[in-house]
């Protein structure tokens, strides 16, 4: 039971920061209709900015800087890469942010050095009491980011005057520009939003373990996240992660027990078998909208 | 006449056009004026297309008596990668499935191929003992080809953006069932001996008499690339082409006008998977050693990059494209020398493998934005430029 319930808080854990991931990409998806594959890249250069600014300003305060400039970064890229594409076919703007991510990657991986990087954050691998269970603190860290930022973002898209825009911009990109919305700008927004959260989710995956060249990996399990949740579901985004958290956490546990012929370190591909299964199950995903086709 | 007749007259066979003139007959002196279907469709429709493609066979024919072995070897590569980006060209430029899944098409026809051709008497790894180059390289051809008739489903399931990030998982799992099955690639930093290029009892891979190793393997890959690049072209300007076109540019439509669209998928994934495992299968009998790390997104990605740099759905483009890419390290090894503040060692920053990473992504994105057609698209750019001098248009 003991070893149940660890294996559900760091499931949960690791799935808020997948989390967090899915909903970066779902953001830059519902804004322009595509899915950035440089999201690694930007989680990656935030984790590794987080690492340099930890030292001098400390680590609460690095992570708002780190996802500041890294937002700046998207709402670059968007200027620069994105918006020349408009109209084309969103295959090609896909190929265009994967492009940018091993262009960027190359960049950040200088930074990173051929060790390990401590992004200095404040909880190592430190446990704490919960009802009797040994329950890391990085874990408990990982969950309350994952309801700030989604509150805030909850709060920001149902308030805010930006944030209806942005959900008008979505729904509907001609209709929203009658009716005075600067479209353009949402979607460059959206990339700078979704690049910040990115950075932060990056910071809080190089917790307790730091950051080397090989961790932008990570950032594509929040792609069978966002395919179980639906592409265009922030709810389901969230939902999606933290069913990839726990999947993941189970198989590291159990799976070398009970199911020892799928080979080691199976827990890391396992959310992509996830992905296969609800695919093929429901092929828009748990939550998504279904597309309807007119001719 | 009654408007009753009419119609069953022009069924009657006599009215189908004789053989002969379907094909048709040129006028003398008006090279670009068709008569027929048939010309217009031809493999080399124009006079200028005979003369060039006819140039290229030779020049490429006598490249191994001019050339060193080294460069020989890359464009071997080249050769090979060419036949792996067709495959991807053709299900993901001609019919419009966005695979990333390349690479794990690419390893089965390598593990495949070097199953096949494997010392059987070795007992840490599978192996037949089927050396003959023609049945290892058909072998991962078809388990390729096998294993895409097995993904097809999802595919036609899926389309645009969630079949990219299926086949995105596909590559990883890929990955970990190589990482894993030591028995048949020797595990993660060990690898194992690839296929033996044996043809008729004359392993291509070690110097004969009057050929050097690389000379060899050059002309085996570029008489393969030949005849796939021709298979290629056949399938892209026959009826199976042109609906795959159809599925790609509008797959409800082409369901409407009578288009199997699952078929069409089936067979664009089958086709693509035979071309990926045969170009798998090749790769790594030209090293002669094959590692599990090398089947990751990386090599996908750099597939990716040989269609959209060469030229989405064209042949000629996937095989400029794929000389391209195989010859870029070749170049960015000679960028020290100019740019002073490189260095040639991995352990140094900036080096040149940093500079070989970022122009993949920046070629990518530069292509993508500035000229969507890719290198094929430049090629018909200088063309139209000189077909119409001195006049712009």
């Amino acid at each position: 039971m003991r070893d149940v319930l660890l294996t559900v808080v760091r499931g949960l854990g690791f799935g808020s920061v997948y989390a967090l991931l899915a909903v970066s990409f779902v953001i830059i998806y519902k804004s322009s209709k595509v899915v950035s594959f440089a999201q690694p890249a930007l989680m990656l250069a935030g984790a590794v900015l987080v690492s340099y600014l930890a030292g001098p300003v400390g680590f609460y305060l690095a992570v708002p800087l780190a996802a500041v400039a890294i937002g700046m970064l998207g709402w670059g890229l968007e200027r620069t890469t994105i918006r020349p594409m408009i109209g084309r076919p969103v295959f090609v703007v896909a190929i265009i942010t994967l492009g940018l991510d091993i262009a960027i990657r190359v960049v950040v991986n200088v930074f990173i050095g051929p060790d390990v990087r401590n992004v200095g954050d404040p909880w190592g691998l430190s446990t704490v009491d919960v009802l009797g269970l040994p329950v890391q603190e990085r874990y408990i860290a990982m969950a309350v980011v994952l309801l700030v930022v989604g509150a805030g973002l909850f709060a920001f898209f149902r308030y805010s005057r930006y944030g209806l825009a942005m959900r008008a911009s979505s729904l509907d990109q001609e209709t929203a520009l009658v009716q005075g919305v600067p479209v353009g700008s949402m979607t460059a927004l959206a990339w700078a939003m979704a690049a910040g959260i990115a950075a932060v989710a990056g910071a809080f995956v190089g917790a307790g373990g730091g950051v080397d060249q090989s961790t932008w990996v990570i950032a594509l399990k929040a792609l069978p996240a966002i395919i179980i949740g639906g592409l265009d579901s922030i709810g389901g985004a969230v939902v999606g992660g933290l069913l990839v958290g726990l999947v993941e956490s189970f198989f590291a546990t159990y799976q070398g027990e009970y199911l020892p012929f799928l080979g080691q370190n199976f827990s890391l591909v396992s959310p992509y078998v996830l992905l296969l299964v609800v695919l093929l199950v429901r092929p828009y995903g748990l939550f998504g909208t279904r597309e309807v086709e007119r001719v | 006449m009654t408007a009753v007749r009419e119609p069953s007259k022009s069924q009657t066979p006599a009215a189908a056009p004789a053989p002969a003139e379907a094909k048709g007959r040129r006028p003398l002196g008006r090279p670009l004026l068709y008569t027929a279907y048939g010309q217009d469709m031809a493999l080399l429709n124009t006079g200028a297309k005979k003369v060039a493609v006819g140039v290229l066979l030779v020049v490429a024919l006598l490249l191994p008596f001019l050339l060193e072995d080294d460069l020989l070897r890359l464009l071997a590569t080249g050769c090979v990668l060419a036949i792996g980006a067709i495959g991807l060209n053709l299900v993901t430029g001609y019919a419009g499935q966005v695979s990333l899944g390349h690479a794990f098409f690419i390893g089965i026809g390598a593990y495949t191929a070097a199953v096949v051709s494997g010392d059987p008497e070795d007992d840490r790894l599978y192996g037949l003992g089927i050396t003959f180059l023609p049945v290892w390289l058909l072998a991962g051809g078809l388990m390729a080809a096998l294993v895409g008739l097995v993904v097809a489903p999802l595919a036609s399931r899926l389309r645009g953006l969630y079949l990219a990030i299926v086949t995105l998982g596909l590559v990883f799992l890929g990955t970990h069932v190589w990482n894993e099955w030591d028995a048949v690639t020797g595990g993660v930093g060990v690898g194992r001996p690839a296929a033996d290029p044996v043809l008729f009892g004359v392993d291509l891979s070690r110097r004969t008499e009057s050929f050097s190793a690389d000379q060899q393997l050059y002309l085996l890959m570029f008489v393969l690339l030949c005849v796939f690049a021709l298979l290629g072209r056949n399938i892209a300007r026959s009826a199976m082409g042109r609906s795959f076109a159809a599925v790609r540019d509008r797959d409800i439509a082409a369901e409407v006008t009578g288009v199997d669209v699952r078929k069409v998928k089936r067979r664009a994934f089958v086709i693509s998977g035979f071309y990926a495992g045969c170009a798998g299968a090749l790769l790594f009998s030209i090293t002669g050693y094959l590692d599990p790390s090398s089947f990751g997104l990386l090599l996908s990605v750099q597939f990716v990059a040989m269609v959209l740099i060469g030229g989405v759905s064209t042949i000629s483009g996937s095989i400029m494209g794929a000389f391209f890419i195989a010859l870029l390290p070749r170049l960015t090894r000679e960028l020290p020398e100019y740019l002073p503040f490189l260095s040639s060692s991995a352990t140094e920053t900036p080096n040149v493998f940093q500079v070989e990473t970022l122009l993949y992504g920046l070629l990518i994105v530069a292509f993508l934005l500035l000229e969507p057609r890719g290198l094929f698209g430049l090629w018909i750019r200088i063309r139209n430029y000189w077909k119409a001098w001195p006049f712009s248009y």
